[in-house]
């Protein structure tokens, strides 16, 4: 029997193992409360990355960190092509509509498709950034989109979330903590 | 008292499942025919308690028996009666029994059904599936227990998900698993082939109506999830890319991949030891789908329930079933003869051609999926692929194999004729030019130019199906009556793949026409306003609040016209769940063939100009979107057509029938067009 094996058959499980080797670090990490919910943790109560952001399309400005210094801000990485990103928008304008200071970063979006997004459904933030390569998001530690951090007013991110902020979200979190930030 | 039947019949269900899983196993590895003979009855015997744990469960939940901690937590007295049912599986732990249910079932109807299959291999087959079924039993009494009690009960539920509580969605999950779970069998035939070391025809005319089965299932299944997205989350898109969509389209994939060169298996004895990989595949990608969803390693818009520690489990079970049956393969498939041979240009050829770029798109949609994590877990980083990627990769994919469908199915088997097939193709070239210049006429920028390609495509998949039977019932070559007798003698299957391929030409014109040419308009509305969109007046008549049997929220109402002749009228609401605190919209839309008028209700809000309030509202012409889910319920009436074929109702013919086979099939030649 050995003389009919064959090397190239075992290519599908020695795959199949690979990436069973994969989720089980995976789940490891979930496992040390590293839950994907806010990963990677370094990040939290750290200063915000420094970046410098042009806007999506020479009309408006763009930022960078320094906006972040000074009072509560979120930031809301975000593309037109995002389906959440569209389910959790009317929170965003909830949230502009109470004062809350709301930093767009622009994820790998076309700005034609970025700017219909925001004159379709209105403009949240008081600033949008465009992150055509994605490399800001990654500084960030940006899993999935669309994610949320809110920062403090020195400047240090204080939450994560990551997918879309719905009404609960709002009343548990997101709120409180722009609340006692804020004292 | 009920619970605790309930909980009882899942043990014993277990147990029996042990017995199915090894002792069949052991007396066809040692010619013992009492062993053997073991695997029917305890089919039976595991359906019987695994239905009976089920009725449980759903008696819990019609009587609201908030004393089961899984009812607390997922229902409320005051959810209609439809959501109560659907409520059984609309959380994990109950979706698990309703997986296990269906696993028995189709265990049964093996037992029941597959009296003309070999002792030994009817025997491994059940022994397999017993073995599944011990992996499933013991996740959900080990990690997932449904009827776990409460002390004290409370008095009332926190309610189910209201985004869940709905008619499409309610059916969804059952068909899904209908399908994953009928890969099973597929897979359960393999491995059992792969024990005997024996792969022919009579194998393969076995697992394709299995397959068919499962397939028809996960094509209705996900074509309800994705319909539920484009009316339920308001915003009239219909697909995402999301892991979990892509956790039911992977199988699917390889599910399609398999059904056709299952065809070759039956029919040329050839492609035995790529059909068999692919049987392990689908069922593996449906697991490695159940494991994403559950585990909670990938995030997800629709992870509403997720837990490592059961991923723990799901993994380890994935290891078990995966890596076990791809090592068996490894082993033992060099060792399949390959049968006839056939020249790279033939019915065969086609096959292959469909099945590498099936599971190439597969690979990609994968690869897709799991790149965040593959990434970060190499070093890379974290970052994500969303629909770009998968337009950019996956459609081009795509292209060729709806392209080579429609002449596939004009190739002969062995060696064809290609210039034969293209001259019989001349008509769908011509009207497939036709409906691009005339597409690309009336368009100007290049997204339009690619839009007229797609509806380029789905003229070609139509026309060219319509063909192919027109000309296999010689349609206006001889009097009507013949053809109408041909049409009548023509094969169920050979009906059923034109049904199919024409579907799926129907379902690009959709996806093409709904991606292109949407109209979207966002503004806000004081009762009185009027906007024009698409050649339809809305006015908007103002809103007024309802109140439902478990949501309160506020319906608008607007009166379309077009043309000034009356239409109809849509009343998109908004509601807000208490119990569950949440809000969803629920657009109103009329369904027309040329398009959906899809309108949105937004939040209220102070309009002192108009000396009142005014509404944020989004109205949507949708072109051609409802032919999406027209071509998935008619893909999965091709393969119900097909199911219903002569040589799957008579069990599985020996060689007599197969010269009368081919005197069926047309034989390729010249034939003017």
């Amino acid at each position: 029997m050995p003389a009919n094996l064959r090397l190239s058959y075992f290519l599908p499980v020695i795959i199949i193992l690979t990436l069973a080797a994969i989720f089980w670090s995976y789940l490891g990490e979930i496992k040390d409360g590293k839950s994907i919910q806010d990963l990677p943790s370094a990040l939290i109560d750290k200063p915000a990355p420094v970046f410098k952001l042009p806007s999506i399309n020479s009309g408006d400005k763009g930022f960078d960190s320094a906006v972040l210094k000074g009072q509560v801000t979120l930031v809301n990485v975000w593309a037109s092509w995002c389906a959440p990103c569209r389910i959790e928008h009317p929170r965003m304008m909830q949230l502009a509509r109470e004062g809350v200071a709301i930093y767009g970063i622009n994820y790998k979006d076309t700005p034609e498709a970025a700017t219909g997004f925001l004159t379709e459904l209105g403009n949240p933030y008081k600033a949008v950034g465009a992150d055509r390569t994605g490399k800001i998001s990654i500084d960030w530690g940006v899993y999935g989109y669309p994610e949320t951090f809110v920062v403090d007013p020195k400047g240090h991110i204080r939450y994560r979330h990551v997918g879309p902020i719905m009404a609960q979200d709002l009343t548990d979190k997101i709120r409180p903590l722009i609340k006692a930030l804020n004292k | 008292m009920i619970a605790e039947i309930g909980q009882f019949a899942l043990i014993l269900a277990l147990v029996i499942a042990i017995i199915q899983g090894t002792l069949p196993l052991a007396g066809a590895a040692l010619n013992r025919a009492q062993w053997v003979a073991v695997a029917k009855p305890a089919a039976r015997g595991q359906f019987l308690f695994v239905i009976i744990a089920f009725l449980c469960l759903m008696h819990a939940y019609v009587t609201s028996d908030f004393s089961v901690a899984n009812v607390a937590h997922n229902s409320h007295t005051l959810k209609p009666l439809l959501y109560k049912i659907s409520g059984v599986w609309g959380n994990h732990e109950g979706s698990m029994v309703l997986w296990v249910t269906i696993l028995a079932l189709f265990g049964l109807a093996v037992a029941e059904f597959g009296t003309g299959l070999p002792p030994t291999l009817r025997a491994r087959v059940l022994s397999i599936q017993g073995l599944i079924g011990v992996a499933f039993l013991a996740f959900i009494l080990f990690t997932s227990n449904p009827f776990l009690r409460l002390d004290p009960a409370p008095l009332e539920g926190n309610g189910l998900n209201p985004i869940l509580q709905d008619p499409g969605l309610a059916f969804h999950p059952p068909f899904l698993y209908l399908g994953y779970v009928g890969f099973s069998m597929a897979f359960s035939f393999a491995v059992a082939a792969l024990i005997e070391g024996r792969v022919d025809p009579a194998w393969a005319r076995w697992v394709r109506p299995w397959t068919l089965a499962a397939w028809c299932a996960l094509t209705i299944g996900i074509a309800l999830g994705s319909w539920w997205a484009y009316y339920e989350l308001g915003w009239g898109g219909w697909w995402f890319w999301d892991p979990v969509e892509n956790a039911s389209f992977i199988p699917w994939l390889i599910g399609t991949a398999l059904l056709h060169s299952a065809v070759v298996v039956e029919k040329r004895d050839a492609l035995k030891s790529w059909t068999i990989l692919l049987a392990i595949l689908a069922f593996s990608m449906s697991l490695l789908g159940t494991f994403l969803v559950r585990s909670g390693v990938l995030t997800s818009v629709h992870a509403f329930a997720s837990d490592p520690e059961r991923g723990v489990f799901i993994l380890g079970l994935l290891v078990f079933v995966i890596g076990g049956s791809l090592t068996l393969y490894a082993i033992r498939a060099p060792q399949l003869k390959g049968g006839g041979l056939f020249a790279p240009i033939s019915r065969e050829g086609a096959l292959v051609l469909n099945n590498l770029l099936l599971t190439t798109g597969a690979a990609v949609v994968l690869l897709g999926t799991l790149y965040p994590l593959i990434l970060d877990a190499f070093g890379g980083g974290k970052v994500s692929v969303g629909p770009p990627f998968f337009n950019a990769t996956f459609v081009p994919l795509m292209v060729p194999v709806m392209l080579a469908a429609i002449v596939g199915a004009m190739l002969s088997w062995k060696r064809a004729d290609i210039g034969a097939v293209f001259s019989r193709l001349k008509i769908a070239f011509y009207i497939t030019l036709i409906a691009i210049s005339v597409t690309a006429w009336f368009a100007g920028s290049l997204r339009d130019v690619l839009a007229a390609g797609g509806i380029g495509i789905a003229a070609w998949m139509i026309v060219g199906s319509a063909l192919e039977i027109a000309e296999r019932i010689a349609l206006f070559k001889g009097p009507i009556s013949n053809s109408w007798r041909r049409a009548i003698g023509l094969p169920r299957s050979a009906w059923g793949m034109a049904i199919a391929h024409g579907a799926v030409g129907i379902m690009v014109a959709g996806i093409t026409a709904s991606s292109a040419w949407r109209v979207e308009k966002i503004q806000l509305m004081a009762p009185g306003d009027v906007i024009t969109v698409s050649g339809y007046s809305l006015k908007f008549e103002g809103a007024k609040p309802i109140k439902g049997p478990n949501y309160h929220g506020e319906r608008g109402l607007f009166t379309v016209t077009k043309n000034g002749k009356a239409v109809t009228t849509l009343t998109p609401e908004k509601r807000e769940y208490p119990a569950e605190r949440s809000q969803t919209t629920e657009a109103g839309i009329l369904t027309m063939v040329s398009g959906d008028l899809y309108a949105v209700l937004g939040d209220k809000s102070k309009n002192p100009a108009k000396g009142g309030a005014s509404w944020s509202t989004r109205i949507y012409f949708n072109p051609l979107v409802a032919w999406i889910w027209v071509g998935a319920i008619l893909m999965a009436c091709g393969g119900l057509v097909s199911l219903t074929d002569r040589r799957h109702r008579i069990g599985a013919p020996k060689t007599a029938r197969k010269p009368a086979k081919k005197a069926a099939d047309p034989q390729p030649g010249p034939v003017s067009a």
